[in-house]
């Protein structure tokens, strides 16, 4: 199965608390998954100042500066893993170093029906 | 008696009831087994019920089989692997089953006689209901349809709410186990204590619903109480750890009161006025040796040192010689574990009795002060009751009507209205 786990934070704390972690420490963390075999993709994320949401209606693309809604811990980051189901899933989430000061959704993709 | 006469007598008392108390007895275990082997509640609930529809028509023809489970198990697993072969549409994953199936028959077969698969798959089952994954009221209402076999009308008497709403976050729960793939597997070891807690917390949950409803349907009550005390045992024998020898002693303790705390008209009695010789004596004896394994273990926790609470009670025989001291002692230590002000509120009630109700009266009404509890009814009842004990009649009649407004529970109300009319 595979599972999108997203990293959200409040993008002030995130690199600010003594528990913050170093981009060294995502980086090894990362290079682990992917040993394992069970990484498909992670990266992390500018902050949401540089974010553009785009929407098309009536055929008309329409932009708006900023994230789709404003929230108390914005999207930081992302890993797409392979894993054999949730328990798994959920421990490859809990190891990434933002679940420290943010919070990690788990969330499984869906196949589409084609 | 020869073996075939035998057999024949065996036959002759087929009949639907047997097979009714047969479902009774094993539906769930089946169940639990044809979740693990078939990977999805619906089919297995599907095929649980066609098994037993079979056992109506062959049994009372060729007999009994000799295990029972094990011919459930197998003619429910060939009725769904039949569906499924039936079904155009097939998913790709159990096109994938189908295949691993024909693949393991023979281990199947070996598999099942074995008794110790039967528990594990029940165990797996509870783990899976009761994953933290799910919320609280999910993980409840989960286990009481899946392991307890309770029917959704049931869990929503017991929970107060609509089956309509019971229903919805069952098929909720099922959807978020199949969609995101949440196994059936016991924990690996060094996951089980924080999985068994979650567990422990549900199986307490399940017993207080049925313990502290004095109104309503007293059969549907003392059943959540007896399946909480079952997969309390089950539990046991997968981890026999102090705060699980802890948690099955507390409810056998509490159990054993069971009809001493109710009069006939349904009227709470308190602990310090029942009858203890409407106490049950067994379940006593089974509670307190467990409170005592579970003491000298080193995991020691919360729902241990609420049964050695509950113990000393048991084992005083009379409400006059309890050993208060010792339990504001365990207080003490609860309160470490878990600092909530509940604890605080039982503490002060201990120490009214251990030390006189002057004592208690300040820490009662620091507790009042720090509003955590404002809407408990309890706290309002033990401020009255230790208004009354130093003579403040006017204070104790305020706080019993302040007790009155905030308890909805019928029983409740009667006994504090008795309390504040027994004040003039």
């Amino acid at each position: 199965m595979k599972y999108l786990c997203l990293v959200y934070s409040d993008e002030k704390l995130l690199h600010s608390l003594p528990e913050s972690p170093k981009d060294e420490e995502c980086f090894a963390y990362a290079t682990s998954v992917q040993n394992s075999g069970r990484m498909l993709a992670a990266e992390a994320l500018q902050p949401i100042d540089t974010a553009t949401t785009v929407r098309v209606r009536a055929g008309k693309t329409l932009l708006t500066d900023g994230p789709f809604a404003e929230t108390k811990e914005q999207l930081a980051g992302f890993y797409l893993v392979e894993a054999k189901d949730l328990n798994e899933a959920i421990q490859l989430a809990a190891g990434i170093p933002a679940a420290r000061v943010g919070s990690v959704e788990v969330r499984p993709v869906r196949q589409l029906e084609v | 008696m020869p073996a075939c006469k035998a057999r024949k007598l065996l036959n002759s008392q087929v009949t639907a009831e047997t097979i009714s108390a047969l479902y009774q007895q094993e539906s769930r275990r089946v169940l639990a087994t044809l979740i693990r082997l078939l990977g999805d509640f619906e089919l297995a609930e599907e095929a649980l019920q066609e098994a037993f529809a079979c056992a109506l028509q062959q049994w009372p023809v060729d007999g009994l089989p000799e295990q029972p489970r094990a011919w459930l198990v197998s003619t429910g697993r060939f009725k769904a692997i039949d569906k499924i072969r039936q079904q155009h549409t097939q998913r790709k994953y159990q096109q994938q089953w189908l295949f691993e199936q024909d693949e393991d028959s023979e281990a199947f077969q070996a598999d099942e006689a074995n008794h110790q698969n039967w528990q594990d798959d029940e165990l797996r089952l509870i783990f899976t209901c009761c994953h933290p994954a799910l919320s609280t009221e999910a993980q409840i209402a989960l286990t009481l349809r899946e392991i307890c076999g309770l029917t959704t009308e049931q869990i929503a008497k017991a929970f107060l709410t609509s089956p309509v709403t019971i229903a919805q976050r069952i098929v909720r729960a099922k959807n978020k186990i199949r969609d995101a793939a949440i196994p059936y597997e016991i924990p690996t070891p060094e996951q089980l204590p924080q999985r068994l807690d979650v567990v422990l917390k549900v199986i307490y949950l399940l017993f207080n619903e049925g313990y502290s409803q004095s109104s309503g349907d007293q059969l549907l009550c003392a059943e959540l109480c007896a399946q909480a005390i079952r997969l309390g045992y089950l539990l046991l024998e997968l981890q026999p750890d102090t705060e699980t020898m802890g948690l099955l002693a507390l409810l056998l303790l509490q159990e054993s009161r069971r009809h001493a705390r109710i009069n006939p008209q349904g009227d709470l009695i308190l602990l310090a006025d029942q009858d203890r010789s409407l106490w049950d004596k067994a379940l006593i004896q089974q509670g307190v040796q467990l409170v005592e394994r579970s003491l000298t273990g080193r995991r020691i926790g919360p729902y241990a040192l609420q049964a050695a609470i509950a113990a000393l009670h048991a084992e005083s025989p009379t409400a006059a010689s309890t050993d208060w001291p010792q339990i504001v002692a365990l207080y003490d230590v609860l309160y470490r574990f878990e600092a909530s002000p509940v604890v605080l509120l039982n503490r002060a009630v201990a120490i009214s009795m251990a030390q006189g109700p002057a004592v208690a009266l300040p820490l009662l009404l620091a507790l009042e002060q720090s509003g955590e509890l404002s809407q408990y009814h309890l706290l309002d009842a033990a401020l009255a009751d230790i208004h009354h004990k130093l003579g403040l009649t006017q204070q104790a009649r305020f706080y019993y009507q302040q007790a009155l407004s905030k308890t909805s529970q019928q029983a409740e109300q009667r006994f504090l209205q008795k309390r504040l009319e027994s004040l003039s």
